[in-house]
């Protein structure tokens, strides 16, 4: 637990003056209310440019996601394969090939489907 | 103990020790994966024309290969997958009765005769409903391919779930079956917005159930330090002091399942789904979800959480009771006849409830029994109400089935012998499986649960002897559905649900010998 004792005690600091500036300017700023002031953001720029009346995104954006998700959780396997190929042997190597066919499955789909052509 | 230096190798760290895996145990779950990804690529490479045949070729073979394969293994009993999967009497009867349920629900579903416009899915599940595009898509007479890699997909994942010995292992399974299915319960053709609602629905609780099966994993985990069903069991043993994260971590775990069951008050994702489904859809997941959640739920029970059976029994108890009552008395007020079996799923599922309660083998071999019973009668149940139609899709208000009965007599005759068996009528399959269940309870000293069960399998007497009332005893108007004639798979479908009904009914030794014989789970 000993161990631990700063870390609380920096935590209960930290906390405590978050709470004791957020308070004190409750009672000493000036109070003048404006539209910017309920934006989402109240510095910098929109996030991005909100067409009038919500709009919606292009379907495009979700399968571009989704497609680098199993492209990325490939790699995720891939890399500690990668590390220790040596010792996972034979099995591995036969395990990761299987996998990546696996991958290559879905590529084959999404690219004779044209899910990677823009227009 | 000095942390590993830079440079050092991992293996002088963690020796690996390779796996040793039974491919011919798990070959049925490898054989369906296999057909779902040459399935994608039918998808992908073949052209429009062709893909459906080669589909239902590829589909049909994996299933019956997979069926053999199960053949093949019966009677092994063997912890496999380094402890991760468990091929039991128990496993393998459930997986043989999943795989022939989905032959037949693969049969509904590749019937294109029923409906005018071709089968029972939405050609393009993407359009807009009642857009153009839609429109024109039908009129090419389009057809969607893209449900078989789903289905093999989801049961791939059933039967895995089945025979899953570990926490993790189970929870890939459950999502592998699941997922797929959400999917499904949204392409139907006629009524898209309810079918998608029922998707949205499904995918929405699915989810949640599924965190909650997550999170008592982990907590269950934090209190045995393993996630092996046997290593669970042996620790609650250990440890026989009450412990927090083991009750949370259980009744999560339970309910996890008793989600995907049905059970009240998990149950409200149910009517929904099974009414917005399309019907080849609902058939398939009412009867083999119904399957591998029980198998999966009964597993967890007896294995992992065996030593605990007097904290679940009472909860178990009180879920039962809810279930029958429940979903008896709510399908009386039912005017839809899917959302009605939706009800009578979720009372059904009670009883089977009542045989997990038992937690005894003939508890076990009786809940099994039930299982195979409810799922070809239920399969059978939906061949008719996908056939039973009018020129805007099926006719599944309860006024248009009256006069069935003199309209079509032989479609009306089978339905009579599913509606019978799941009011558990003598001479079907129902009757012999409620009376197993029954009996077990009894000897397990659960009197007073079968008592309420008795008289709620009476209150659900009721709802199902009014559909054959009506069916026979009124005269076909001008409301009355058409039966729509049938191509040979609904046909061969229909034929063997009612068949498997009435000989369960009439000689049912043979598969009581059989589960009684698999009533064990290997530890």
């Amino acid at each position: 637990m000993n161990v631990y004792t700063p870390i609380l005690v920096l935590g209960i600091l930290a906390f405590g003056f978050a709470l004791f500036s957020v308070t004190l300017a409750g009672f000493t700023g000036p109070k003048r209310y404006n539209r910017a002031k309920l934006a989402a953001y109240e510095c910098g720029i929109e996030p991005t440019p909100q067409p009038v009346g919500g709009g919606r995104f292009a379907i495009k954006y979700y399968l571009t996601a989704m497609l680098f998700i199993v492209f990325d959780i490939e790699i995720v396997f891939l890399y500690p394969w990668a590390v220790a190929f040596d010792q996972l042997a034979l099995f591995g190597l036969i395990e990761m090939v299987l996998f990546i066919i696996a991958v290559l499955v879905v590529y084959a789909y999404v690219w004779r489907r044209r899910g990677l052509e823009w227009d | 103990m000095s942390a590993p230096a830079f440079g050092m190798h991992l293996a002088d760290v963690v020796p690996f020790n390779l796996p040793s895996i039974d491919y011919r145990l798990i070959a049925p779950i490898l054989i369906l994966m296999g057909a779902g990804l040459l399935s994608v690529l039918v998808e992908a490479f073949i052209p429009r024309r062709g893909r459906r045949p080669v589909q239902l070729i590829v589909v049909f073979v994996a299933l019956l290969a997979a069926f053999a394969m199960v053949l093949a293994a019966a009677g092994s009993r063997a912890v496999t997958a380094e402890g991760s999967i468990a091929i039991d009497g128990p496993g393998l009867l459930l997986q043989g009765t999943l795989l022939l349920v989905a032959l037949l629900a693969a049969m509904l579903m590749a019937e294109r005769m029923v409906d005018p416009s071709g089968d029972a899915f939405a050609p393009r599940a993407s359009t807009l409903p009642g857009s153009e595009d839609e429109r024109q898509f039908t009129q090419r007479g389009y057809l969607q391919t893209e449900i078989w890699p789903l289905f093999c997909f989801s049961v791939s994942g059933m039967l895995l779930f089945v025979v899953s010995n570990d926490l993790l292992i189970m929870f890939v399974a459950l999502e592998i079956m699941s997922l797929p299915l959400y999917l499904l319960a949204g392409m139907a053709r006629r009524r898209r917005l309810l079918s998608q609602e029922a998707a949205m629905k499904y995918f929405l609780l699915g989810a949640l159930s599924s965190a909650f099966f997550l999170y008592g994993s982990a907590l269950l985990y934090g209190f045995s330090g393993s996630i092996d069903l046997p290593v669970i069991a042996d620790q609650i043993t250990a440890k026989p002091s009450q412990s927090w994260l083991l009750m949370i971590g259980a009744a999560f775990v339970l309910i996890g399942l008793l989600f995907k069951v049905g059970a009240v008050p998990f149950h409200q994702w149910v009517p929904d789904v099974y009414q917005g489904s399309p019907t080849p859809v609902t058939g398939f997941m009412a009867a083999t979800v119904k399957i591998a959640a029980f198998g999966a739920l009964l597993r967890v029970l007896y294995v992992a959480l065996g030593g605990l059976q007097w904290d679940w029994a009472p909860m178990l108890w009180i879920i039962a009771i809810l279930t029958m009552v429940v979903g008896s008395v709510i399908a009386i007020t039912q005017t839809d006849i899917k959302r009605m079996l939706a009800y009578s799923s979720i009372a059904q599922a009670g009883f089977i409830l009542v045989g997990v309660v038992a937690a005894t083998r003939e508890g076990l071999a009786s809940a099994l029994f039930y299982l195979i019973a409810y799922a070809f009668t239920t399969i059978g149940a939906f061949a008719v109400i996908a056939m039973a139609r009018d020129s805007s899709g099926e006719a599944t208000h309860l006024s248009r089935w009256a006069g069935l009965g003199r309209k079509s007599p032989i479609v009306a005759t089978a339905f009579t012998i599913f509606m019978l068996a799941l009011a558990g009528i003598p001479l079907t399959s129902g009757f012999i499986a409620k009376f197993s269940v029954f009996t077990a309870a009894i000897a397990a000293g659960d009197t007073w649960l079968v008592i309420v069960a008795v008289l709620a399998s009476l209150v659900a007497a009721f709802f199902y002897l009014r559909v054959v009332v009506l069916m026979f005893f009124a005269e076909p108007g001008p409301e009355t559905a058409t039966v729509a004639v049938p191509s040979v798979f609904t046909t061969v479908a229909l034929a063997a649900g009612a068949t498997v009904t009435v000989v369960l009914g009439v000689v049912p030794q043979p598969v009581l010998e059989m589960v009684a014989n698999a009533d064990v789970f290997i530890r």
